[in-house]
Formats: structure tokens, C-alpha cells, sequence
């Protein structure tokens, strides 16, 4: 029988795979890629606990999450456009050795 | 509706390999394809949660408008190889053996719990697209209307953070 674990389980699994990927990965896209995972595994256990305890307002917070999640992307690709056009490069560990880029975007 | 074990192994197998593969691709494009998988794979069991109107709205949202968004960029920008050699060869292990110690906790708690639980409540209350969407405007009335003002300044900051043509050229 399928239960409330499994779904909480498959969450967890997925949001630490996400953690890797913004560990690991250095392109910022793939950052933001990795965050939505994160985002999506949280949703997961959200809806997952509203099935659990018979309430439906855990399926609306995941609908507030996903909307905040549209709100981050959309701000976080146009950070990276920014940078892109800025520094030709959105590998996030060379643009942490060059502190000031808030300053060359004339923020 | 809820699935049996054998759909939702399944499932879950598709959605963790399709996001083991996102995070190993070397391509960003690769990459967002991988994540639509997952996301798709997401959805189906939101549907087998008795949340419709979360599925809908995952494929629309999340697989229609921000994917596209994510692979319009990175077409845009070209900056799909853009992957560097690490420059910071330490953190790669170190990321992965704190993912693990993290994975073992959780698994450690999950475990802990199988047995004491009780299964899924046989049926969940209504939850169609009507009732979702008159508790939206009900009950949760306020965060509704501090996530547009969020979508509101999302749309004037992107516009904010364009670059100027003039001062580019």
C-alpha cells in the first residue's frame, strides 16, 4: 500500500539530488535548473501531506510555490542574460572571483 | 485515485533518473530536456494525489512557459557548453559526500516512521479546480494578492535589469 512515506521519500530524494546539481553544476543556468528541482520536490511533499491529512490547502501552497517559482526564474534568466552580456560568461565560480560585478552592471 | 506500487515505482523511477541525468549532463539544453521529464513525471503523481488542478497547472506552468523560458535562453545566449573545467577541484567531492550524509539523515527519518503511519485518508475532500478556486479567493485571499504584487515586481525588475541600448553601445 502506497503511503504518505513513499511520496515524502521520493520528495527527499529528489530535493538532495537538486542540492547536488547547485553544488556541483557551475553554469548558472543549471543552477536555476537545479533550484527548480528543489522547488518541484518541496511541491511533492506539500501535495503529499494535503492527501495525507485529508486538507486541501497544501495543494494551494504548491500552487503559491509555483507561482513564486515563475517569479525566480523569469528574475534569475535575466540576471543571467545580464551577466552574460556583461562578462560573456555565466559560469558562476569565475564570476565569484570578480566581485565587482554588481558595479560593471551600474546597478 | 490512488496508484499501486507498481505505477508509483515507476514514476519515481523516471522522475529520480531524469533528474540524476539533469544534473550530469554535460549540455544545458540536455539538461532542460531532462528536467521537462521529471516535471512531467511530477505531474502524473500529483494527479495520483487527487490534485488535478496542481497537475494542470505544473504542465502549464512549469513544463509550457518556464521550460521554454529556460531553453529560449539558453539558445539565446549560446550557453549551453558553457561549463568550465572546475576551477575548484575540492568542492565536486565534498558537494557529493555532504549530499550523502544529508541523504542518509533523511532516509534515517523516513525509515524511522514507516510502520507508525497510517495509509493514505481514503479519499481526499473536494478537491476540483471550483473548490480549489474558491478557497483561493476565501480563505487565502491575502497570499493570493502578495503573489501578484510578487509577479508585479518580477515584471518591473526584469524590465529594470535589461540592459540600456544606448549605454551598451
Amino acid at each position: 500500500m502506497i503511503t504518505v512515506t513513499h511520496y515524502v521519500a521520493l520528495s527527499g530524494v529528489l530535493f538532495i539530488i537538486g542540492v547536488v546539481g547547485v553544488l556541483v553544476r557551475r553554469n548558472a543556468i543549471l543552477v536555476l535548473l537545479s533550484v527548480e528541482l528543489m522547488l518541484n520536490a518541496a511541491n511533492l511533499a506539500f501535495v503529499a501531506f494535503a492527501r495525507h491529512w485529508n486538507h486541501v490547502d497544501g495543494q494551494l501552497v504548491a500552487l503559491f510555490v509555483i507561482a513564486a517559482a515563475a517569479a525566480e526564474v523569469v528574475v534569475g534568466l535575466a540576471l543571467v542574460v545580464a551577466v552574460f552580456r556583461a562578462r560573456r560568461s555565466v559560469d558562476v565560480d569565475e564570476l565569484d572571483k570578480e566581485l565587482s560585478v554588481a558595479d560593471e552592471l551600474a546597478f | 485515485m490512488s496508484i499501486g506500487i507498481v505505477p508509483f515505482v515507476i514514476l519515481s523511477a523516471v522522475a529520480v533518473l531524469a533528474a540524476l541525468a539533469m544534473v550530469a549532463s554535460r549540455h544545458a539544453v540536455h539538461a532542460a530536456l531532462f528536467l521537462v521529464i521529471n516535471f512531467s513525471a511530477l505531474a502524473v503523481l500529483y494527479l495520483s494525489l487527487d490534485a488535478p488542478l496542481v497537475a494542470l497547472v505544473q504542465a502549464l506552468v512549469y513544463i509550457g512557459a518556464i521550460m521554454v523560458l529556460v531553453l529560449l535562453t539558453i539558445l539565446l545566449l549560446d550557453a549551453g557548453e558553457l561549463d568550465s573545467q572546475s576551477t575548484l577541484e575540492w568542492q565536486v567531492p565534498a558537494a557529493v559526500s555532504l549530499a550523502l550524509v544529508l541523504l542518509v539523515e533523511g532516509s534515517y527519518l523516513v525509515f524511522r516512521g514507516i510502520g507508525s503511519e497510517t495509509g493514505l485518508a481514503e479519499k481526499l475532500g473536494d478537491s476540483s479546480p471550483q473548490a480549489i478556486g474558491k478557497l483561493l479567493f476565501d480563505s487565502f485571499l491575502l497570499p493570493f494578492e502578495i503573489i501578484s504584487i510578487v509577479l508585479l515586481v518580477a515584471i518591473v525588475g526584469v524590465v529594470a535589469l535589461t540592459p540600456d541600448k544606448d549605454k551598451d553601445e
